[in-house]
C-alpha cells in the first residue's frame, strides 16, 4: 500500500522529484530571465480527507494549472499560484505588467497555461530520462478558484484505488519571492510501483491491484 | 458562534442543532445534506465518486461513493430517531473546475457525481428539494442545523441560501 513505503523508497521518489523540479526551475529561470530557486521536494502521503488542505486554507483563491501525464507512469501535474503572483508571472512572460490585470482574461490564461506547459515539459523530460519511463504530457487546463475545490477535483479519482494520495511537492521562488508557486506531481496509484521499480527500490514490491511487478 | 463540524472528502457526519456542518472548497465532489426539521437533526456526506463498484481495492471506504455513502448517511440519521417523511434533502457541488476538450474522463467527474447522487436518492425514495450543482466554480457549504438552511459560498458570485 501507498502508506507503507520504506524510507529508502521515499528518498528515491524525493530524488527523482528533485531532478525533475531542478530542470523545471532552470527553464523557468531562462524564460523569465530571473534567478529561480526551489525547495527540496517534500513527499507527502496524506489521507484524501486531509490532502485538500496542503496549501493553507481550502477557501484561499488560487490559480491552478493542471496537466495529465500519459505513458509508462500516468500521473497528474498541478501548479498552484496565489492570485497576484499568477498575474505577475503572466506579466513577466509577455513582458508587459500593465497588460496583465484580469486573471481570467484570454491573454493571462494563455500565458499561465504556457508556463505550465513549459515547466511540465522540462520536468517530464528529466523524470523520463532518469527513470527510463516514457512520459508525455497533455495540454494544460486552468482554473481560478478555491484551492480546496481545485485539489479535490484533481484527487477525486484516486479514491477509486485507495484512501491516500502520494504528493510530491516543490516550491519555486523567483524574483525575490515575488513569484512563489507550488508544484505537485501525483502519480496514479498503479504508477508508483512502476516508478519504484525503475528506480531500483521496489524491494518487496508494492502490491497494487492491476499492476504486475516489473523486474 | 455555534460549533462547526468539518466534513472532509469521503467523510460523513450527523449532528443536531445548534451545530453547523461545514465542507470547504467543494469541487467535483458533491455534498448531500439531509435534515429532519422536527428533530433538528441533520447529516452531510461529502461524496467523491459515483459508484463503489469501480473501487478495486478490497476494503471499500463507503463514505467515498454515492451509492454507499447515501445509504450510510440515511442509516446514521435513522439511528438518531429521524423519520424519512420529515427528511429534507439538498445537494451542492459537482462542478467542472477545469474546462478541457475531451481528453480526460476524470474531468467530467462532477457531472457523473451529480447524476449518481440523484439516481441513488430517487432509488431510495427521496426527493431533492433544493440544489446548487454543476457550473465551473468551487463551493463552500454550511449546513445550519438550527434551521436546516444551507448556505453556499462561491468565489465569484453572491452567497446562496438553499
Amino acid at each position: 500500500m501507498i502508506n507503507e513505503l520504506t524510507p529508502l523508497q521515499l528518498d528515491a521518489i524525493r530524488e527523482v522529484g528533485n531532478i525533475g523540479a531542478g530542470h523545471a526551475a532552470t527553464v523557468l529561470s531562462q524564460l523569465l530571465n530571473q534567478k529561480v530557486s526551489m525547495s527540496v521536494p517534500e513527499v507527502n502521503i496524506l489521507p484524501l480527507a486531509e490532502a485538500c488542505d496542503v496549501v493553507g486554507g481550502p477557501e484561499k483563491p488560487m490559480v491552478g494549472v493542471y496537466l495529465r501525464v500519459f505513458g509508462g507512469a500516468p500521473s497528474k501535474i498541478l501548479y498552484l499560484f496565489p492570485e497576484e503572483k499568477a498575474l505577475f508571472l503572466a506579466g513577466l512572460l509577455i513582458n508587459d505588467q500593465e497588460k496583465c490585470r484580469n486573471l481570467l482574461g484570454e491573454l493571462e490564461v494563455s500565458a499561465l497555461k504556457e508556463i505550465g506547459n513549459i515547466l511540465t515539459g522540462a520536468y517530464v523530460y528529466a523524470f523520463s530520462n532518469f527513470t527510463g519511463i516514457d512520459m508525455l504530457s497533455s495540454v494544460p487546463a486552468l482554473a481560478f478558484d478555491m484551492v480546496g475545490a481545485i485539489m479535490n477535483t484533481i484527487l477525486a479519482d484516486l479514491g477509486e484505488m485507495g484512501d491516500y494520495a502520494l504528493i510530491i511537492e516543490t516550491q519555486l521562488t523567483a524574483c525575490d519571492e515575488s513569484v512563489d508557486g507550488h508544484f505537485f506531481l501525483v502519480p496514479d496509484p498503479d504508477s508508483l510501483a512502476t516508478i519504484l521499480a525503475a528506480l531500483g527500490v521496489n524491494d518487496g514490491c508494492l502490491k497494487q491491484s492491476g499492476s504486475e511487478c516489473p523486474n | 458562534m455555534s460549533e462547526t463540524i468539518r466534513v472532509g472528502m469521503s467523510q460523513l457526519a450527523v449532528a443536531e442543532a445548534p451545530k453547523i456542518l461545514v465542507t470547504l472548497g467543494l469541487g467535483s465532489c458533491v455534498a448531500v445534506c439531509i435534515y429532519d426539521y422536527f428533530l433538528k437533526v441533520g447529516g452531510m456526506a461529502h461524496i467523491m465518486l459515483p459508484d463503489s463498484s469501480i473501487a478495486n481495492s478490497g476494503v471499500v471506504n463507503r463514505g467515498k461513493f454515492a451509492d454507499t455513502a447515501i445509504v450510510d448517511l440515511i442509516e446514521a440519521l435513522q439511528q438518531k430517531g429521524t423519520a424519512k417523511e420529515r427528511m429534507v434533502v439538498k445537494i451542492a457541488g459537482g462542478s467542472q473546475m477545469f474546462s478541457y476538450q475531451g481528453l480526460d474522463n476524470q474531468i467530467q467527474i462532477g457531472a457523473r457525481n451529480i447524476k449518481a447522487v440523484e439516481e441513488n436518492l430517487a432509488r431510495l425514495g427521496f426527493t431533492i428539494t433544493n440544489r446548487s450543482v454543476g457550473g465551473n466554480s468551487g463551493r463552500s457549504v454550511f449546513m445550519d442545523l438550527a434551521t436546516g438552511a444551507i448556505r453556499v459560498k462561491m468565489l465569484d458570485s453572491p452567497e446562496i441560501i438553499l
